[in-house]
């Protein structure tokens, strides 16, 4: 038995793995320009090649892959652990408007200060997206100790969800209209325009969280067990608590600030992921909920760009097609 | 003064500040069972789960050997009280053992893993509660009676001095619910336990307890062996029955005497 579920967690981690390192190529051959591996190889390696292929890979294609790489990691683990902390399959960072909540936060500082000629930084956006995060998460928490209906909880999510969108619309609409294209894009969710510097930042708080949540996964572990034997075995509830609503915020704000909202990815990755490995166990399903997250955005983001190319679908259009029929199983799942 | 293992002074009880039950007194040696009892709504889980440490006391203490239980750290405690709770536990993809196993937490390192040595102690720990023939299957797939079977292992694995149970026999028919007394006489035994738990059934608490706590409302009604809360009316008047209650049914009226009697 125990070997078995060993061998079925390699197994596991090298098929997403594969999924990863298949996907991140493609998307880095595939494009608005088609560029063969052996280019790819070429420009990599360090030879001499043509310069526009170089800048493309460069300075648009591999960014933009990496970022995928780590964001959709960071969405898919902002995912699980409000699922973990609501105890709710379909709980996550859109669901639940702390998205919608940072999105709304982040364009109202980036009118505010692109209005007066401010020039807005990466850091700058993940705080005011965290603050709107906070904000969003803490009128759920507020909702939550009123209501201890779950789908009463995703109702006051998805409606927090639709009141800071419309203040966005509002807010953008407002804008300048030179902004108004880019802020757009990126309030429907998108990829696309990520620069060095964004991935420097976004690593450095992704990779940090991730660090801080797996630490975390043996007191998340009695957590799934309920309150009661939680403390039994001696977790500081209040502690952890405040560890998963910090960190969920922080990864969902730093999604939004580069990315803005992309739906379903923490939802259904979590889920698939769960099935794939056959347990819930925090320890395992931290590292494969983040590599899975990524293979699932390299795959969908692939699709954004090529189904319509030159015209780019927005990433949540595509999530949402493969992201939403998993909602539906889960809900079909829990009746039966 | 007596060298009790567990004691509560003056122990006041309740929710939000507000103070449910007040002047708990109790007092048990090591391996002694106490059952809490009362109707409906009287405090018998409040009480236990603020013996448990679930809940801050209102006032007094409460003391395992003579540590005051507020000032033990949580995970010292863990090494020395576990509890079984009413609540249904939802968890997924777990098996019998992966449940057992989550007793070891207070033992294992910073990632939870299991060594050698716990491993063997939930083998141990299902072979004394007679689970092993349903180690590996689904948590949720076994009866109510196997799932309280597991959760008493859990506790046990937790390698405790004292188990507080709360309702432990409630959804489970009669069968199981000899069978869970009977394997947790057995864990006494085996294991030198102190147990205390809230029953619904007076008729297996006037058996498997050596004290009983009788819970009304703000106070304790009494406190004491079985042999002194069953007798003459007491029983009667806990519950608050009278003769009326009855319309004359008078098979039920026996029952409800023969119960509130004690014979050995």
């Amino acid at each position: 038995m125990q070997k078995n579920e060993k061998s079925r967690y390699i197994m596991a981690f090298f098929l997403l793995g594969a999924c990863v390192f298949l996907f991140f190529i493609l998307n880095i051959c595939i494009g608005s320009v088609r560029i063969a591996l052996p280019d790819v190889a070429r420009v990599f390696g360090g030879q001499k090649s043509n310069e526009t292929v170089t800048r493309i890979l460069w300075d648009i294609r591999l960014p933009r892959a990496t970022a995928v790489l780590i964001l959709g990691g960071a969405l898919s683990l902002a995912g699980y652990l409000l699922q973990t902390f609501f105890n709710n399959p379909i709980a996550g960072p859109f669901v639940l408007g702390i998205s919608s909540g940072a999105k709304m936060v982040v364009a109202l500082v980036m009118v505010f200060l692109m209005g007066r000629g401010v020039r807005v930084t990466s850091a700058s956006m993940i705080f005011a997206a965290f603050i709107g995060a906070m904000l969003s998460m803490g009128f759920v928490l507020l909702m939550s100790h009123r209501i201890h209906n779950m789908s009463m909880l995703v109702v006051s999510g998805v409606m927090i969800g639709y009141i800071c969108s419309a203040v966005t619309e509002l807010v953008v609409t407002f804008a300048d209209d030179a902004d108004i294209v880019n802020l757009h894009n990126w309030s429907r969710g998108s990829f696309s325009g990520m620069t060095w510097e964004s991935v420097r930042v976004m690593t450095v708080v992704v990779s940090a969280s991730f660090l801080a949540i797996f630490l975390m996964s043996k007191p998340l572990g009695a957590y799934q067990l309920g309150d009661a034997y939680a403390r039994n075995v001696g977790v500081n509830l209040q502690l952890l608590r405040v560890c998963i609503v910090i960190f969920s915020s922080i990864l969902s704000a730093c999604i939004v600030a580069f990315a803005g909202p992309i739906s379903f990815v923490g939802i259904a990755v979590p889920h698939l992921v769960k099935k794939l490995l056959n347990t819930a166990e925090p320890i395992r399903m931290i590292p494969a909920c983040f590599v899975g997250g990524s293979a699932f955005c390299l795959f969908c983001d692939l699709l954004a760009k090529t189904i319509l190319a030159p015209t780019e679908l927005s990433i949540s259009t595509v999530t949402a097609i493969f992201g939403a029929p998993v909602v539906l199983w889960i809900i079909k799942g829990r009746k039966a | 003064m007596k060298n009790y293992y567990f004691s509560t002074k003056k122990m006041c009880v309740g929710y939000d500040n507000k103070p449910l039950i007040k002047d708990i007194e109790i007092a048990l040696q090591e391996g002694e069972s106490l059952c809490l009892i009362g109707p409906n709504g009287a405090g018998k889980s409040t009480v236990l789960k603020s013996i448990a440490g679930q809940l801050r006391l209102l006032g007094g203490t409460a003391y395992i050997g003579k540590d005051d239980l507020s000032k033990i750290r949580a995970d010292e405690l863990a090494k020395r009280m576990s509890v079984v709770f009413t609540e249904k536990v939802k968890v997924e993809l777990k098996s019998c053992r992966d449940m057992v196993a989550t007793g070891r937490y207070p033992y294992t390192g910073w990632f939870g893993i299991l060594s050698e040595d716990d491993e063997r102690i939930v083998d141990e720990v299902m072979d004394l509660t007679h689970i092993t023939d349903i180690s590996e299957k689904d948590f949720h797939k076994i009866s109510d009676g196997q799932k309280q079977r597991v959760m008493l292992a859990r506790a046990i694995c937790q390698e405790p001095e004292i188990v507080i149970l709360d309702e432990p026999t409630s959804y489970l028919d009669i069968k199981y619910k000899l069978e869970f007394l009977l394997l947790l006489q057995e864990m006494r035994e085996k294991k030198g336990l102190t147990v205390i738990m809230s029953l619904h059934e007076l008729e297996l608490a006037k058996i498997v307890s050596d004290k009983i706590l009788c819970l009304r409302g703000e106070y304790v009604e009494r406190y004491g062996t079985p042999e002194e809360i069953f007798e003459s009316d007491f029983i009667q008047r806990l519950f608050n029955m009278n003769e009326k209650n009855f319309f004359g049914n008078e098979k039920l009226l026996a029952y409800m005497k023969q119960i509130g009697k004690y014979e050995r």
